[in-house]
């Protein structure tokens, strides 16, 4: 039979014998035995020391009573433990993730399901009520008998997430590990589904989501997060692990990030990345944010104008990089300098031994890093442009600004 | 083919030689820019408070008992920057709303009836706006009829489809409106001097024999008490706190920019109650001195813009109220929706669409809907909705600081920025302080109905 959370608290619970023991003020998992397993039941008993009482020493459990099945002598006195999960304290009232629908909810309920094994019984959390049903159930507990609430219940529309998808949220790192909570579900998000979960959390629940993700997703996140929110994290952050999310990110975002800091934190933060990484974001923290210079990115794909076609593909097979978001190639003519653009689809469609030059975008645009963005703006619309090439005062390509800096400076 | 490196290693000494100047002019930009998406909910939220009902306690006041009210603003003005200030903090350190709060540490009963008492106490505020705007375009000749309706169209249409920001500026600058009431205490030339003395405590005033004669002091009967009362009810009211720390929330004030949203509130506390201390001098100095002590209509608080304005007294006071009705109606529901969703798990914001979050928007609309038809139904009882939203701010506004008062002294949640011994003294006066003023309130309420 399926019982909800809020229907046992405060039922009696009765010894073998059938004496009166205490009741039940509050039920625990113990994650690191049994994800979903309601593994020790807190027995109230007035001014006496409370009870805890083991999943196997449950012989049936209903809303009226539950039943041992060994005397209250063989019972234990309840010693708080980290590594428990309070389904009150910690579920109740509180936020957790719908990792299967993307945002943040509220835990009005818990389901519990019923699972005979020998001898005793065990409760297993199903689901989690986040609608309507739970919350009438806790408005009415005690008021109304329970029959009455189910009857009402029935007709009010279900909201409930199974307890799989769930995601705790846990903001002290040391009861997380003792919780066993991972984010793991949270990697296979989209970053930006998970940037927007991010922003409706507290700042601490925020730090503890970023500490525990892998160094590519957090930085997928922190691009995709609000400015401010973005500096908030980073400033709070460990500077080494800090330092390890900011390499991962695009030179031209790190910058951003950068740029929002005090001059003590960026630089510090910048002395922990390895030289590269650092020489590429220390230039572009040069340039003012509303110009060429501050939009573009310095990781981008050059390629001598007489290279052909296969010789680039086969060039490109062999870079360990990932390259989902290139659309555009640059060209250098012999004396390095820039020459043009090739977008990939006319690569893909030319014949394998043609030469990249004869692919070239016509006409060859460029601006200097001083551009204003307004000018930025006018050549994407007026070109049609999916990349704008960034070029020193010699020709020389500095850096690439695709459309979606575009969408983002536009956006803001 | 060029070595990655080698061409990021000529650009990077091309790019050190670039204008230093520029970086620096930025930084002082971004500090500029931060500073002022900082400022701001504290000064809103104390200058939506000078609302309809506000404005015409403060005239009514100065009306009746003339500088003798004076000396409560101080105190006024420590208890608003004492309970403004636990909330903002509350809000910068835990990075939650007060609603989410009440529900994670004190349960759903709890915050259910809170919130059924949040949506009651707003609605009776929303309906003290509505009556503002009756009798703001009841100064024109305009019949409630068509006014009340089409302001509420208008703020139900800038809230959902506006840009919040602009809304909020434009507010703001009408806002100066009420600066036409320092200038017109001004032109009624009062005493200053003795204006500024009845800041002192009265009692205190008397022991100093060289000001004795000019000091009045306050008479300290029932009616003293509930003009004290509606004071406190208009300035410091239960949704404020609401409203500023979802504001601190939503605008992702931390630990860092605290001080910011500190001076803020400071600022917002003062500025508002500088405000009421000329309201106060204006129709102290116009109309108590000429005999009116009871402002019935618009058209008697607006006696006091006479030295200002002239005949276009009238209208000038009109537009403020006009102006702090709107802005308050346009603030109130939507906090009052956003708040209630909050805590209740249920999805909110404008930013959804209708189907998405439906009983956020159904709240917000029966706000406006009832707010505005009651006031059509009952507008004749313009002051029994006056006093009687301002009673009911009075009993839920201790109830919201005891659960501010607790969660703010709570380590697990604020770590050492819990309140000091000092400010928890002066928070639980104030509350105590509150208490009893409801009380009285109450208790002459009914006595004046029983009569």
């Amino acid at each position: 039979m399926e019982l909800y959370a809020t229907e046992l608290m405060g039922v009696k619970t009765y010894d073998d014998k059938g004496n009166y023991v205490g009741r039940v003020r509050e039920f625990f998992i113990e994650p690191a035995e049994a994800p979903n397993r309601i593994s020790h039941f807190l027995l109230s008993r007035g001014s006496f020391q409370p009870l805890v009482a083991k999943h196997n020493q449950i012989a049936s459990v209903s809303d009226k009573k539950i039943q041992l099945n060994v005397g209250e002598k063989a019972l234990e006195v309840y010693q708080p433990n980290e590594s428990w999960l309070a389904v009150q304290k910690d579920l109740l009232d509180q936020q957790i993730i719908d990792t299967r629908g993307r945002k943040v909810v509220r835990v009005n309920d818990l389901d519990l399901a019923e699972q005979r094994s020998n001898g005793n019984v065990e409760l297993r959390l199903t689901q989690v009520d986040v609608g309507l049903p739970g919350a009438v159930r806790r408005l009415l507990q005690g008021v109304v008998p329970f029959k009455m609430v189910r009857k009402l219940q029935s007709q009010l529309p279900q909201s409930s997430i199974r307890w799989e998808f769930v995601n705790l949220i846990e903001p002290d790192p040391l009861r997380r590990v003792k919780l066993r909570i991972t984010h793991e579900k949270l990697e296979d998000l989209h970053p930006a589904d998970l940037a927007d979960i991010m922003e409706e959390l507290s700042a601490s629940e925020r730090q503890s989501i970023i500490a525990s993700l892998d160094e590519e997703t957090a930085a997928a996140v922190l691009g995709e997060l609000d400015a401010r929110l973005t500096t908030q994290i980073v400033e709070d952050l460990d500077p080494e692990k800090a330092a390890d999310i900011l390499e991962e990110m695009a030179p031209d975002a790190a910058a951003d990030v950068l740029a929002d800091l005090s001059k003590e934190t960026s630089e510090e933060l910048l002395e922990e990345m390895p030289g590269q990484e650092a020489k590429e974001v220390r230039g572009l923290l040069e340039f003012d944010p509303a110009t060429a210079g501050g939009m573009m990115n310095t990781e981008f794909v050059y390629v001598s104008e007489s290279a052909t076609r296969d010789e680039v593909l086969e060039w490109l097979r062999r870079q360990d990089q990932n390259f989902d978001q290139l659309d555009t190639i640059v060209l250098l003519d012999e004396k390095a300098q820039y020459s043009g653009v090739v977008p990939v689809v006319r690569m893909l469609l030319a014949g394998p031994e043609e030469h990249l030059a004869a692919l070239r975008m016509e006409p060859p645009v460029s601006l200097p890093p001083q551009a204003d963005e307004k000018e930025v703006f006018e050549l994407f619309d007026k070109y049609n442009l999916r990349m704008l090439t960034v070029v020193d005062k010699d020709n020389r390509p500095i850096g690439a600004i695709t459309v979606d800096d575009v969408v983002s400076h536009l956006v803001k | 083919m060029w070595n990655r490196a080698s061409l990021a290693d000529q650009w990077a000494t091309w790019s050190v030689r670039l204008d230093r100047a520029r970086s620096a002019t930025r930084t002082v930009r971004r500090r500029v820019a931060l500073f002022f998406a900082i400022v701001g909910p504290g000064l809103i939220v104390s200058n939506v408070d000078n609302d309809a009902g506000g404005i015409y306690t403060y005239a009514q006041s100065g009306a009746q008992f003339g500088n003798t009210v004076l000396w409560s603003l101080i105190p006024m003005t420590i208890a608003l920057y004492v309970s403004l200030e636990m909330c903002s903090r509350l809000g910068a350190y835990t990075g939650k709303g007060l609603s989410d709060l009440i529900r994670e540490e004190f349960g759903f009963r709890v915050t259910f009836f809170l919130m059924a008492a949040v949506l009651l106490v707003n609605l009776g505020n929303v309906m003290a706006e509505f009556t503002g705007v009756f009798w703001a375009t009841d100064v024109f000749g305009i019949s409630k009829f068509i006014s009340v309706p089409l302001s509420a169209i208008l703020v139900w249409v800038l809230v959902v489809h506006g840009s919040a920001k602009w809304v909020e500026r434009i507010f703001l600058t009408i806002c100066m409106v009420y600066f036409s009431y320092v200038v017109s205490a001004v032109l009624a030339k009062p005493d200053w001097l003795i204006a500024l003395l009845h800041l002192l405590p009265p009692h205190l005033v008397r022991f100093i024999p060289s000001i004795r004669p000019f000091a009045q002091v306050p008479p300290f009967n029932a009616e003293y008490a509930v003009i004290l009362a509606g004071l406190v009810g208009t300035t410091i009211a239960p949704w404020q706190h609401f409203y500023l720390q979802a504001a601190v929330v939503e605008k992702r004030v931390g630990p860092r920019q605290y001080s910011h949203t500190r001076n803020d509130v400071l600022v917002g506390s003062i500025s508002c109650m500088v405000i009421v201390f000329f309201i106060i001098v204006c129709t102290a100095a116009t109309l108590y001195v000429s005999g009116i002590h009871y402002v019935d209509n618009a058209g008697t608080a607006a006696l006091a813009l006479k030295p200002l304005a002239g005949r276009w007294a009238s209208g000038l006071f009109a537009i403020g109220l006009l102006n702090a009705s709107i802005f308050a109606a346009s603030i109130l529901p939507l906090s009052t929706a956003y708040v209630i969703c909050e805590a209740l798990g249920f999805e909110s914001g404008i930013d959804h669409k209708f189907g998405e979050a439906k009983i956020f928007y159904s709240l917000y609309t029966a706000l406006i809907v009832l707010g505005a038809g009651l006031v059509l139904l009952f507008g004749g009882h313009a002051k029994v909705i006056l006093l009687w939203s301002q009673v009911l701010n009075g009993f839920l506004l201790p109830v919201v600081l005891i659960f501010l008062l607790i969660l703010v002294n709570r380590r697990d949640l604020m770590g050492d920025k819990i309140n000091s011994k000092g400010f928890n003294w002066v928070a639980w006066i104030s509350t105590v302080a509150m208490i009893v003023l409801t009380v009285v309130v109450i208790y002459s309420s009914f006595h004046e109905m029983h009569q």
